[in-house]
C-alpha cells in the first residue's frame, strides 16, 4: 500500500481487538456453554500520511470506534501494531517519552453532552491537558493560551467562565476541540464529532475542523456513519464491515468507482436530495453478529455476487487504482468496476 | 387559510391544524414551544416537518396525538381529524382516537416495545382493543400484520420478545403496530434516527409501500432532509415554533424561498461538488426564553432588512410554497435588503 508519498504518519498493522463477552465462569460451567468473543476489529491495516484526512465509514457495530480507541490507546490491541509517526506505541517507552507522543494524538468524541465534565469550568477543561503535560510557563500564559484556544473555535475569551451546560451541543463541541488543541497535537482522532449535531452546526463544525486543519496542519482520522460528510471532509476512505476493512480508497475514487459491494451498497443508501427520482435500493438483511462472523468473506450472505469462494475463503487485500480491495468477485474480475456519476446540488 | 393550498372543497384534508400553540408554564414565565402553526394533511399524502432541535416539530406531533407531557399544553388553535376536532377531547375520548385512526410510531424502537410482552401479544392487545375480534382472529391479523411489515418468519418470530429483534426488524414491529387498527393517519416522529443507514432505506421504503397501499396519511417529523425528499410530497420547514416555509418537496429542496432553507439547505453536504467549505449559518437557533422580536431568524439571515426586525411574518406565497418572510411581501414595499454580516 505504501504510495511512495514518503514516511507514513500513523500505521496500523494486522491490528485486532477482541472483547470477551461470555457469560461468568460457573454460569458458564453449569450451562455447558462456551465462551463467546467478539471480534470487533479483526486484523486491520492503515497508513495515514501526514496532513491527510483518512475516514472510517461503516455501519453500527463495525468496529470503526474501536479502532479510534485503540489508536489512542484508550483500548490496548490484541494483536497487531500501531505506530506513530515511526514510534511502535507498545513498546516500552520511559514515562516521559509516552506522554511526549500522547501529547501529539488527541481525541474528539460524539457526545458532546457526555464528554465534558459538567462540574469543571471551560477555562479548566481547556487548561486540563496544558496543565497535565506542563506546557505554560506561569498563570498568564495559561490564561492567555487559553484564550487564545477559545477564539480559534470562534468562542470568546469570556465564555471561559461558564460551566458546559450554558453551551448549546455545537458550542459544546467547540470547546471540545479547544480541548484536543490545547496539547498542540499533530493526529487527531475524531470519533463521531458531528452526528449529535443538527445539520446547520454541522457545518459550521466540519468548517471549523478544516479551517483548523489548514492552520495547524494535523492529521485527522475521521470516524463517521454519514458518508456525504466523509465524501466532504477525507482526502481517503476506508470502508469498514464487521471489523474488517474492505475497502481503502481516494475519496473521489471510492464515490466514483466503487468496487466492492458492500460499498455500492453503502453508497446506494445515501439519500437522494437531488431529487432525480434515484431509488435507493433497500439492501436485505442486516449486519450479522460480530460474535459469530459468517465464514469466508463475512459480506457474503448480504452479497449479490457471492459465489462459493467467497462462503469459504477470506478474501485478501487486493491493491486497485490507488487503493485496495478486499473481494473475491473483483480479484477474479467477475465484477466489473462501476462508474458513478453525481449531480451537484444546486 | 391561504388561497394557494391546493386542496379543493370536493377533497376535504384529513388533518386540519390551525393557529396551533403549545406553550410550556415554568416559574420564570411561560414558554411558546409552538407558536401559531397551520397546515393540513389531505388523505394518503405524505407531510413532512423538518427543522432542528427545539424548533417544535415534535411538540407539533404530539400535540396531534394528544400526548403532549405536562406542564406542556394546548394553548390555541384547533386540530381536526376528518372535520371533528380532536385537541379537546378528553384523555379517553382521544385514547380510543389514538391507536384506530391516528397511529404512532416514534423515534426508539426499544422504548415503544414493552420489553416484558411478546410482540405478538402487545400486537394482539392492540388490535382487540380497537377492533371487536376473537383473540384468534386477532393473532391471524396480527400476523398478517408482521408479514406484511417484511419479518422473515413472522410464524415463529410472533412469540419472540423485544430484545430478540434487531434495531430494523424492531421498528418494523413498531410500524406494524401503528398500523393495527387501519388508521387513517400515521404520525411518524423520526423513525429512522436511531437506525443504520441501510436499515434506513429499508424502513423508508416500507413506509412508502405500507401508506401507498393502505391509503393512510404520514405526518413525516424528521430532521434528515434526505429522508423527506425521498418520501415526502409536501415538506413543512419549521424554525423556533413556527413554519418558515411549506410547499411541493421539490421546490422546497430545489428552490429554498426562505433564506433559513436556503441555508439549511447549503448546509447538507452534497455529493458531487467538493466544496472547501459548505454554506454555514452562523449562530444558533434562538432558546424558547429568547426568542427575538420581528422574523425569528433576523439575527442569522444574511438578507434582513428593518422590517425584519420589529414585524414578525406570516406565511405569505412564494411561488409555488408559501413562506413566512418579508422577502416574499408582495402588497407592500420588499424587504430593504441590508448586506451585513451577522456575528454569533
Amino acid at each position: 500500500m505504501p504510495d511512495g508519498t514518503g514516511a507514513q504518519f500513523v500505521r496500523l498493522a494486522g491490528l485486532k481487538r477482541y472483547f470477551d463477552v461470555s457469560a461468568p465462569w460457573l454460569v458458564r460451567t453449569i450451562e455447558r456453554r462456551p465462551r463467546q468473543i467478539v471480534q470487533a476489529v479483526d486484523g486491520i491495516d492503515i497508513e495515514i500520511a501526514k496532513g491527510e484526512t483518512f475516514s472510517l465509514v461503516g455501519e453500527s457495530g463495525c468496529g470503526k470506534s474501536t479502532v479510534a480507541r485503540l489508536v489512542v490507546g484508550l483500548y490496548p490491541p490484541t494483536a497487531g501494531t500501531i505506530e506513530f509517526d515511526g514510534n511502535d506505541m507498545a513498546a516500552r517507552h520511559s514515562r516521559s517519552d509516552m506522554a511526549a507522543l500522547r501529547r501529539r494524538m488527541q481525541m474528539i468524541f460524539q457526545d458532546p453532552y457526555a464528554s465534558l465534565n459538567p462540574r469543571w469550568r471551560v477555562f479548566d477543561i481547556i487548561a486540563e491537558p496544558i496543565r497535565a503535560f506542563g506546557l505554560s510557563k506561569d498563570k498568564a500564559d495559561l490564561q492567555k493560551r487559553v484564550e487564545d484556544l477559545l477564539r480559534q473555535v470562534k468562542l470568546m475569551p469570556a465564555d471561559g467562565r461558564k460551566f458546559p451546560h450554558e453551551f448549546s451541543g455545537g458550542q459544546r463541541q467547540r470547546v471540545s476541540i479547544a480541548r484536543a488543541l490545547a496539547s498542540q497535537p499533530e493526529f487527531l482522532v475524531c470519533d463521531e464529532p458531528t452526528s449529535a449535531l443538527d445539520v446547520s452546526v454541522q457545518a459550521q463544525i466540519l468548517n471549523l475542523m478544516v479551517d483548523l486543519q489548514r492552520r495547524f496542519g494535523l492529521t485527522y482520522l475521521f470516524i463517521s456513519h454519514n458518508l456525504a460528510v466523509v465524501y466532504h471532509i477525507s482526502t481517503r476512505v476506508g470502508v469498514m464491515y464487521l471489523g474488517r476493512l474492505v475497502e481503502v480508497a481516494p475519496t473521489e475514487t471510492l464515490f466514483t468507482r466503487p468496487k466492492h459491494p458492500y460499498t455500492r451498497m453503502l453508497l446506494d443508501t445515501i439519500p437522494d436530495l437531488d431529487m432525480t427520482g434515484r431509488q435507493r435500493s433497500p439492501v436485505a438483511g442486516e449486519v450479522p453478529s460480530p460474535i459469530n462472523p459468517p465464514s469466508g468473506c463475512t459480506f457474503h450472505p448480504r452479497c449479490p455476487f457471492a459465489n462459493d469462494r467467497c462462503k469459504a475463503e477470506r478474501p485478501m487485500p487486493i491493491s486497485i487504482e490507488g487503493g485496495t480491495v478486499a473481494c473475491h468477485a473483483i480479484e477474479e474480475g467477475r465484477l466489473p468496476v462501476e462508474e458513478r456519476t453525481y449531480v451537484a446540488n444546486s | 387559510m391561504a388561497p394557494s393550498d391546493k386542496i379543493s372543497t370536493n377533497n376535504p384534508p384529513l388533518l386540519e391544524v390551525k393557529n396551533l400553540r403549545v406553550e410550556f408554564p415554568t416559574r420564570r414565565g411561560t414558554l411558546l414551544a409552538v407558536d401559531d402553526v397551520s397546515f393540513d394533511i389531505a388523505p394518503g399524502e405524505v407531510l413532512g416537518v423538518v427543522g432542528e432541535s427545539g424548533a417544535g416539530k415534535s411538540l407539533t406531533g404530539n400535540a396531534i396525538i394528544g400526548l403532549l407531557e405536562p406542564p406542556g399544553r394546548i394553548a390555541g388553535g384547533e386540530i381536526r381529524l376528518e372535520g371533528r376536532r380532536i385537541d379537546n377531547l378528553p384523555y379517553e375520548e382521544m385514547r380510543k382516537i389514538r391507536g384506530a385512526r391516528i397511529g404512532a410510531i416514534f423515534q426508539d424502537p426499544l422504548t415503544s416495545l414493552n420489553p416484558l410482552y411478546s410482540v405478538g401479544r402487545q400486537l394482539v392487545e392492540t388490535i382487540q382493543t380497537h377492533l371487536p375480534l376473537s383473540a384468534a382472529a386477532a393473532r391471524t391479523r396480527a400476523l398478517d400484520l408482521l408479514k406484511e411489515v417484511g419479518i422473515p418468519g413472522a410464524e415463529s418470530r410472533i412469540d419472540h420478545y423485544p430484545h430478540q429483534f434487531s434495531g430494523g426488524m424492531r421498528q418494523r414491529v413498531v410500524i406494524a403496530l401503528a398500523l393495527c387498527a387501519g388508521p387513517r393517519l400515521i404520525v411518524a416522529d423520526e423513525p429512522t434516527t436511531a437506525l443504520d443507514v441501510s436499515i434506513q432505506a429499508q424502513i423508508i421504503a416500507l413506509l412508502k409501500r405500507l401508506c401507498r397501499e393502505h391509503g393512510t396519511a404520514v405526518m413525516l417529523v424528521t430532521h434528515d432532509m434526505g429522508v423527506i425528499a425521498e418520501t415526502a410530497d409536501r415538506v413543512a420547514v419549521m424554525y423556533a415554533g413556527r413554519i418558515a416555509e411549506i410547499g411541493p418537496v421539490r421546490d422546497v429542496v430545489k428552490h429554498a424561498k426562505h433564506p433559513y432553507t436556503k441555508g439549511l439547505m447549503g448546509s447538507i453536504p452534497s455529493l458531487g461538488v467538493r466544496t472547501e467549505r459548505l454554506t454555514q449559518i452562523d449562530g444558533a437557533m434562538p432558546r424558547l426564553t429568547e426568542i427575538p422580536t420581528g422574523c425569528a431568524f433576523n439575527p442569522r439571515c444574511t438578507e434582513r432588512g428593518q422590517r425584519c426586525m420589529v414585524e414578525r411574518p406570516d406565511l405569505m406565497v412564494a411561488g409555488t410554497s408559501r413562506a413566512a418572510c418579508w422577502l416574499h411581501d408582495r402588497g407592500g414595499v420588499g424587504a430593504p435588503v441590508l448586506k451585513e454580516t451577522v456575528d454569533a
